[in-house]
């Protein structure tokens, strides 16, 4: 048996050297076709490997980006309101020398991408994968060039009449504001150090705290607390916490507290789903002012029921012969919050 | 402290008035109909008398069976795929408000206060998405693996995941944290609970091919290619450069399994890659491309977002490790303790750099110290749980955890960490947490230089 079995392990490691060598796993997976390869490979590299080619001006980027991008980002690119913002936070200064100044002299209220971004290769690739933010990849290339080329323009890189393409790329990094801002002179890439041939330093901390274990010092220094209104702007910490266990949450929220905090919520959700535009919580705008709403259904057992109804699909003739547009974008729980919130005295 | 009739079944004596409204209620809402209904027909002026006597006799949690005890219960499979009992609705993901404004670009973060050893449940896997999450047919969704040009891999390749769960597989442990962790505290104490300090950080058994063995089965040359690009398949298609050092070690893992299950719909079902170590960013969810290249790629999130601000005003690019950290998740702050005498102080720690080799714990805010006891296993990459043991004698104390790693790397002090990298970093922040107890028994976060 052990004879056989010895054959047996030599026949098949003979066979198999060769097979091995040549194709490990077979029958798992296939070649991928080039026609597939060029179909996800859309990474663009700072030396602008991949970079695709095309060309797009200034004026078409605003048209395109007024269309495409600036709901979320603002005509200029400045806009907060949905994510930091893209443009601004740089001077002239900055285009010489390659060193965003304001990040460090702390005249900067926010960074922007522009001050940040030392390739202008990144900024492609990414409007190119992922942009607009609800139809990513909708964008052809010449559409990508375009739309950096205003966003280059804004930033005062790049003159208005200015044709961005893939062949003059490469000029356009030279002017970026912050390409001289970045170090990888740290210890917290994972692979080699630059020095052999990789990034940073090769591990080395920048912090040499020691394990010390007896009278480590003198006095207990607190350099910061939480301050109140951290404490209940996450809610009714109590519910966070089960009602059993060696501990129990901090109760944070009174009852009172709870209905403001609800009530403040609710505002909010009228603000954005664009009630306030129309009506005051105690005053017409151009529809009713919430509190008359309230005062005309208050003895109405069916109230809620009908004014979601009536949200939903608008109207007109109730209040005058402005007429109410229809809701239905609206979440059907989002609206019933609102009206009950209005039925209860909106604040 | 809380008041000790709200803690279930104590017994305290007291002669009249010592049953609070609430254990009046949950006397009246037990099976003791006789007693409910002496209630009701007593009215108030009966309860205390009665309710005294009931106390007095002992728990009525044991001198009454409960209902689970004289009935009959449900059938197997009544939940095909199990759910947490109906009393564990308060440990659940939740977001920091005010910290995205889309819900696609946002974070909610794991309960770390309320969970015991190291596995995170996967239902209460922190959450990041770059822009949204889809629940992605297992069938269609393919793995590319390709070169940035033909010197570097002989072969691309496309694996299914018929494929690819052909393979040899590993199973590990590691932990994962989101680079941002603890950003919002960068300046000071910002967020109330443990749940909003260090919450993006969870840890799951990861079960999956090494990468290695999938570059390696599409002929990659490793002298030209040293880094790898991974690249997932959502709206964002993010991407991050990872070390081929990494890969060669064959830590890398092209993960489909998480926790004995497939990985979660929000953590990358069909497939993420595990870059133990490294911040979560690198752990691209719903991978579909690998390609390995010869100098790495800025991308947007190594380039605009998950770069460390400096005092000078340069950015760290490719900071990428997370170094050794630890939080004590309770007591901590925005719990309330219950009483004097003892608890078991209990936390987390963890080390990008290896394992976790030992952990102390302060009650005095830093002056003295002494080490806790370490859960074993003790593994890579992974948390380790520390537990102590502590009587409060109800005075002010501030509780801190410091870890050590292997490499004997010690856990930061606030004060150290800002003498080099500041205050507006936003990443990377591991500063030694520590925990305010007053008087009264409440638990606060603080700062503690």
């Amino acid at each position: 048996m052990f004879k056989f079995s010895k054959t047996l392990f030599v026949l098949a490691l003979a066979s198999s050297t060769s097979a091995f060598a040549v194709d490990h796993f077979q029958g798992i997976g296939r070649q991928a076709t080039p026609a597939e390869v060029k179909a996800w490979d859309i990474d663009v590299r700072p030396d602008f490997k991949g970079l695709p080619k095309g060309s797009g001006s200034v004026d078409r980027g605003q048209d395109v980006f007024e269309e495409k991008c600036a709901s979320c980002h603002g005509s200029f690119g400045e806009s907060n309101e949905v994510f930091t913002p893209l443009a601004g936070g740089t001077s002239p200064d900055d285009i010489k020398t390659g060193r965003v100044r304001g990040l460090s002299s702390g005249e900067l209220p926010q960074r922007t991408t522009f001050t940040k971004v030392a390739t202008i290769s990144t900024v492609f690739d990414y409007i190119q994968r992922a942009m607009p933010w609800t139809s990513p990849k909708s964008l052809a290339p010449d559409d990508v060039f375009a739309i950096l080329a205003y966003l280059l323009n804004l930033q005062e890189i790049v003159p208005g009449d200015f044709v961005l393409s893939d062949k003059n790329i490469a000029d356009v990094q030279k002017l970026l504001p912050n390409r001289n801002g970045m170090t990888t002179d740290h210890g917290m890439w994972a692979g080699a150090s630059a020095a052999k041939g990789g990034i940073g330093n090769g591990g080395k901390p920048d912090t040499n705290n020691k394990a010390c274990m007896k009278n480590c010092k003198s006095e207990v220094q607190i350099g910061s607390t939480l301050p109140e209104y951290a404490r209940t702007a996450h809610g009714e910490l109590q519910d966070q916490y089960r009602s059993f266990g060696p501990v129990r949450g901090t109760k944070t929220l009174g009852a009172e507290a709870a209905k403001k905090a609800a009530d403040a919520g609710t505002l909010d959700l009228a603000t954005k789903s664009g009630c306030m535009a129309c009506h005051g919580l105690k005053s017409k705008i151009v529809g009713p002012g919430f509190n008359e709403v309230q005062l005309r259904y208050k003895d109405q057992t069916d109230a809620e029921d009908r004014l979601v109804a009536k949200v939903k699909s608008g109207g007109q003739g109730s209040w005058g012969s402005m007429p109410m547009p229809p809701n239905g974008h609206l979440k059907d729980e989002d609206l019933k919050t609102l009206v009950k919130w209005i039925l209860t005295g909106a604040k | 402290m809380l008041d000790i009739t709200k803690q279930p079944g104590h017994l305290k004596p007291a002669p009249e008035n010592f049953l609070s409204e609430n254990q009046i209620e949950q006397v009246g809402s037990g099976r003791r109909d006789f007693l409910r209904n002496a209630f009701v027909a007593a009215g108030a002026a009966m309860v205390t008398p009665l309710a005294a006597r009931a106390a007095s006799e002992g728990d009525p949690n044991i001198l009454q069976n409960p209902a689970w005890t004289t009935s009959l219960g449900m059938p197997v499979a009544t939940n095909p795929y199990g759910v947490p009992s109906k009393y564990e609705n308060q440990l659940l993901r939740r977001e920091s408000p005010g910290l995205a404004r889309v819900g696609g670009a946002s974070v909610s973060f794991c309960p770390l206060q309320g969970l015991f050893g190291i596995i995170t449940p996967s239902g209460l896997h922190f959450e990041r998405h770059h822009q949204g999450w889809h629940d992605i047919d297992p069938s269609k969704h393919r793995l590319m693996v390709n070169g940035s040009d033909d010197s570097l891999l002989k072969k691309p390749k496309v694996y299914t995941l018929d494929d690819l769960m052909r393979l040899p597989s590993a199973s590990r442990i590691h932990f994962i944290e989101c680079g941002a962790n603890t950003g919002l505290e960068w300046g000071n104490v910002a967020v109330p609970t443990v749940q909003y300090t260090h919450g993006m950080l969870s840890c799951s058994e990861f079960t999956g091919v090494p990468l290695k063995v999938l570059l390696e089965d599409c002929g990659v040359n490793y002298k030209k290619a040293r880094y790898v690009l991974a690249e997932g398949a959502d709206g964002s298609s993010m991407t991050r450069t990872i070390p081929m050092e990494m890969v060669e070690s064959g830590e890398v893992i092209v993960a489909y399994g998480q926790n004995g299950e497939m990985l979660r719909p929000e953590n990358g079902y069909p497939l993420r890659l595990v870059v133990p170590g490294v911040q979560g960013v690198s752990w691209v969810k719903w991978l579909r491309r690998i390609e390995v290249g010869d100098q790495p790629y800025a991308t947007k999130d190594e380039a605009v977002h998950y770069i460390d601000l400096l005092p000078s005003g340069l950015h760290r690019q490719y900071s990428s490790i997370q170094e050794a950290k630890s939080v004590i998740t309770s007591p901590s702050g925005g719990q309330t303790l219950l009483d004097k005498g003892f608890y078991n102080v209990t936390g987390l720690a963890w080390s990008g750099r290896g394992k976790i080799k030992q952990v102390d714990v302060s009650f005095d805010g830093g002056i003295n110290w002494q080490t806790a006891r370490l859960e074993g296993p003790i593994q890579n990459k992974a948390l380790t749980r520390f537990n102590i043991n502590w009587v409060w004698d109800g005075g002010p104390a501030i509780l801190q955890s410091r870890a050590m790693d292997e490499t004997g790397y010690v856990q930061p002090k606030y004060g150290q960490l800002r003498a080099v990298r500041g205050t507006k970093s936003i990443y990377h922040n591991n500063a030694i947490q520590s925990w305010k107890v007053s008087g009264n028994g409440e638990i606060s976060n603080v700062q503690v230089l």
